[in-house]
């Protein structure tokens, strides 16, 4: 499983801080520990700088990439912000992300078709947000096609189904799990990525339910995802259903992970 | 006065059909549509959100409860007269140009109703022009905008400055929220108003209208 780490994100108070204050030991702290936690993509947003979210953008990615030798994510709606972030970006980026909104797909492709990237897809559509698995997996169908027509080999697109919470709808969840076994079964190859967090807004204990969707996005398919990977229990439940899924030979991850400390009920 | 402590604890559980025959009772039985909506749908809704904003309970349950009070004042429509006050204020609510995310301005807007507000929900991806145009229209005493994505934001600014450029600003009061949405920003964009949820927008549009 692909792991995006999700920490470095100006919405958190402490790395708002820390950018404002160009702390590069934090932002480099954060990047280490992620990175030793195991994840393979460092993501990085600075969405709430508004205007100066592409200096931002760009300080982030060579302040990360001081410390630790991974690709980024990143992470931004601004393609101007993007472009100039993939310019000092070392390897190759993940860009955050691409949908069928028209000013978004417009400034964004001249961006990620100029060198060497993977791209998220976002199932957002033109003129609405996707309710069920059906409209969600027919903008991922177009976006994966638009992708691949402008050369993108099908490993290199991370197809988001859109989460959108339960609490507003209760068939939310479903709806994007189902999108992504559709999406997965359709183009065989592809990648599938998503974050948890939406999922629990507006409702308590939202770790509870955080990890528990985990759980069920890897069992429909999932190849790709973005969160905390130093959140232990999160990362139990990721190893624990990786195993339950055939895909941890004679246990080894799992016992290695627990003799390690790393798993607790 | 009438006891509405039936009518009140139906829509409190989100009830619906409950709710609704309680309603219908009441109508029956001669009390005032305007009565019921008071103290019956209004000052439950009140209580409601303000469990909601102390988090004792959640966004299903406000939906819930909301909705139960939807399905009451549409019984409670055909029985308003001339001069009966049916409405706190109008309220005018968008998401904004190319922004297409609707779960908080939707959140918002229920909120507001089941405060007393009347809504006209223009949708998603509105543009100035739009905001201006029903404005003139509709005449609402607030004007709310959301927006969920940082370069989506700007369109504020725009819908603030269209509606100064229409000279129409000084007509209404500007509330706006959205995740990346600050008070800071508000003030910046000259809108009157900022909201950080649903519960405090409540809170905010009755302190813009001076009313309580």
């Amino acid at each position: 499983m692909i792991i995006v780490g999700e920490k470095i994100n100006t919405s958190r108070k402490s790395v708002e801080d820390a950018v404002r204050n160009r702390d590069a030991a934090f932002i480099a702290g954060l990047a280490r520990e992620q990175a030793e936690a195991g994840a393979h993509y460092i993501d990085v947003n600075a969405g709430t700088f508004l205007e100066e979210e592409l200096d931002c953008l760009c300080w982030l990615t060579e302040t990360v990439q001081k410390e630790v030798a991974l690709p980024l994510c990143l992470d931004s709606p601004n393609a101007e912000a993007l472009s100039e972030a993939m310019k000092v970006h070392k390897g190759e980026p993940l860009v955050n992300s691409i949908s069928l909104e028209e000013d978004r797909l417009r400034l964004l492709l001249p961006v990620i078709t100029r060198q060497p990237c993977s791209v998220v897809a976002l199932c957002m559509a033109r003129t609405a947000m996707p309710i069920t698995t059906e409209e969600r997996v027919e903008v991922g169908s177009e976006l994966v096609t638009k992708l691949t027509s402008e050369g993108f080999p099908r490993e290199k697109i991370y197809v988001d189904p859109l989460i959108h919470p339960v609490s507003v709808n209760t068939n939310m969840g479903i709806a994007a799990l189902g999108a992504i076994r559709r999406i997965m079964d359709d183009f065989p190859g592809v990648n599938t990525i998503c974050g948890l967090s939406n999922i629990s807004f507006g409702l308590p204990e939202r770790r509870l339910t955080n990890r528990n969707f985990l759980a069920l996005c890897i069992g429909y398919g999932l190849s790709a995802v973005i969160l905390d990977p130093t959140d232990r229990q999160l990362m139990a439940t990721l190893l624990t259903v990786q195993m339950l899924l055939g895909r941890d030979e004679y246990c080894a991850d799992f016992i290695d992970a627990y003799q390690s400390g790393r798993i607790s009920a | 006065m009438s006891d509405f402590k039936a009518l009140s604890e139906a829509i409190s559980k989100g009830d619906i059909n409950t709710a609704v025959s309680e309603t219908r009772q009441a109508l029956d039985a001669g009390t005032s549509a305007q009565d019921i909506l008071d103290n019956g749908l209004i000052a439950t809704m009140n209580e409601v959100g303000d469990r909601f904003s102390s988090g004792l309970i959640f966004v299903p349950q406000m939906l819930r409860s909301a909705k139960a009070m939807q399905e009451c004042t549409k019984l409670l429509k055909p029985y308003f007269q001339e001069g009966d006050v049916v409405s706190k204020g109008k309220v005018l609510m968008g998401t904004v140009r190319g922004d297409l995310h609707d779960i908080g301005k939707n959140l918002v807007s229920m909120m507001m109703e089941g405060a007393g507000f009347t809504i006209v929900d223009l949708g998603v991806d509105v543009p100035p022009e739009h905001f201006v145009e029903k404005t003139k229209e509709v005449k609402p005493d607030i004007v709310g905008m959301s927006a969920l994505l940082s370069t989506t934001m700007p369109a504020m600014a725009d819908t603030v400055d269209a509606l100064q450029a229409a000279g129409i600003r000084k007509k209404v009061k500007i509330m706006i929220g959205g995740a990346p949405v600050t008070e800071k920003y508000a003030q910046k964009i000259g809108a009157d108003s900022y909201a950080s949820d649903a519960g405090s927008a409540v809170t905010r549009a009755k302190e813009l209208l001076g009313i309580s």
